[in-house]
């Protein structure tokens, strides 16, 4: 881990960033979009609208939502409501770490830029790094690890496609489950602060929990539930 | 409409449908301190959502992953969260090594 790596100047953490990016966060996005790339296939639809799908959407619950509702010949409507209840979570998240980035006298569409290549992972490097980092290397920085890592779901998702059908469905579920399992051990690394841990507590036992009852609405009133009790049951000593 | 054009209309919708939340992101962001109670509030709900998606992938996963049994699945995190926590904390081998438990289990 390079935990408190400095830089010399805004480029040097846009190049730091995405050399830290490029370890195990890049080849666990490789491997998931693998994943993505052959369900892309298996459904009929071809290459170019796979790597459309995650070139600009970015974020792939909602993608991997978006694809299964084409097959099954939903509408555009069912299409646009259902990928936008499953990527949700990306408000928060770009809620979260904006203010941590931006700075005055930046024009304003560099954020709604860089936001494109905010998702769980840059989210969470950039929520841990930002604050060590001086102001003017932070927006930087989250540039480089996304444009780093959107350009691994790429390779992924083309991998995916081309190689699907030809890997063995062990490997084929492992690699599927190696995304569940890094973000279960970000989120483990972060319980060392109280009030993220009961985030992560709350959440992951209302997750699953909620989802018997209503599928739909079960991961914001998940997130709701444990942000709200952590920000209750421990006062005061920051997020 | 021909089939061509309609995957394409089917993934650029789901495409602004994510980016909708993206931009409302930066918008709401407009004017939050890091330090508010607000910005605490917000981040502390998505470090929820994220454990909320990993543990519904985990525990009830849709697609192939719902081919093996739960106690493999468990099986496999325990592995790997006992691999990160013994060993410094570092994260490729946890997660090779939890992902491999389960793709040995799945080929039993």
């Amino acid at each position: 881990m390079t935990q408190g790596m400095r830089y010399r100047s805004p480029r040097g953490a846009l190049l730091g960033a995405a050399r830290e990016a490029l370890a195990t966060p890049a080849l666990v996005m490789v491997a998931s979009f693998i994943g993505f790339g052959s369900l892309v296939r298996s459904v009929g639809l071809d290459l170019g609208a796979g790597m459309l799908s995650t070139a600009a959407t970015w974020a792939l619950p909602g993608q991997v939502v978006a694809v299964e509702l084409y097959a099954t010949g939903a509408s555009l409507l069912v299409i646009a409501l259902s990928v936008a209840a499953a990527n949700m979570r990306l408000a928060p998240m770009i809620v979260s770490l904006m203010p941590h980035i931006r700075r005055p006298g930046v024009a304003r569409w560099k954020y709604l830029l860089v936001a494109q290549v905010i998702a769980a992972t840059s989210w969470f490097y950039g929520m841990r790094r930002c604050p060590e980092l001086p102001e003017d290397q932070r927006l930087a920085y989250v540039a480089g690890y996304g444009a780093t890592l959107w350009s691994a779901t790429l390779l992924g998702t083309a991998v995916g496609y081309l190689a699907a059908g030809a890997l063995p469905a062990s490997v084929s579920l492992a690699l599927v489950f190696l995304n569940p399992l890094y973000f279960m051990l970000l989120l483990l690394g972060e319980c060392r602060h109280r009030r993220r841990a009961v985030a992560v507590g709350v959440g992951a036992v209302a997750g699953p929990a909620l989802y018997l009852l209503t599928p739909e609405w079960s991961l914001p009133l998940a997130g709701l539930l444990g942000g709200t009790a952590a920000m209750m049951l421990t006062g005061g000593d920051g997020a | 409409m021909n089939d061509v054009l309609w995957a394409y209309a089917a993934v650029l919708t789901g495409a602004v449908a994510t980016y909708v939340w993206r931009f409302a992101g930066v918008m709401l962001a407009g004017r939050l301190q890091p330090g508010s109670a607000w910005v605490q509030w917000v981040s502390l709900v998505a470090y929820a959502l994220l454990a909320a998606l990993v543990a519904r992938m985990t525990v009830l996963p849709v697609g192939v992953l719902d081919t093996t049994p739960l106690w493999a699945r468990l099986l496999a995190a325990g592995v790997a969260a006992a691999l990160f926590l013994g060993f410094g904390r570092t994260l490729l081998v946890p997660v090779m090594g939890g992902a491999a438990v389960l793709g040995l289990l799945a080929r039993m």
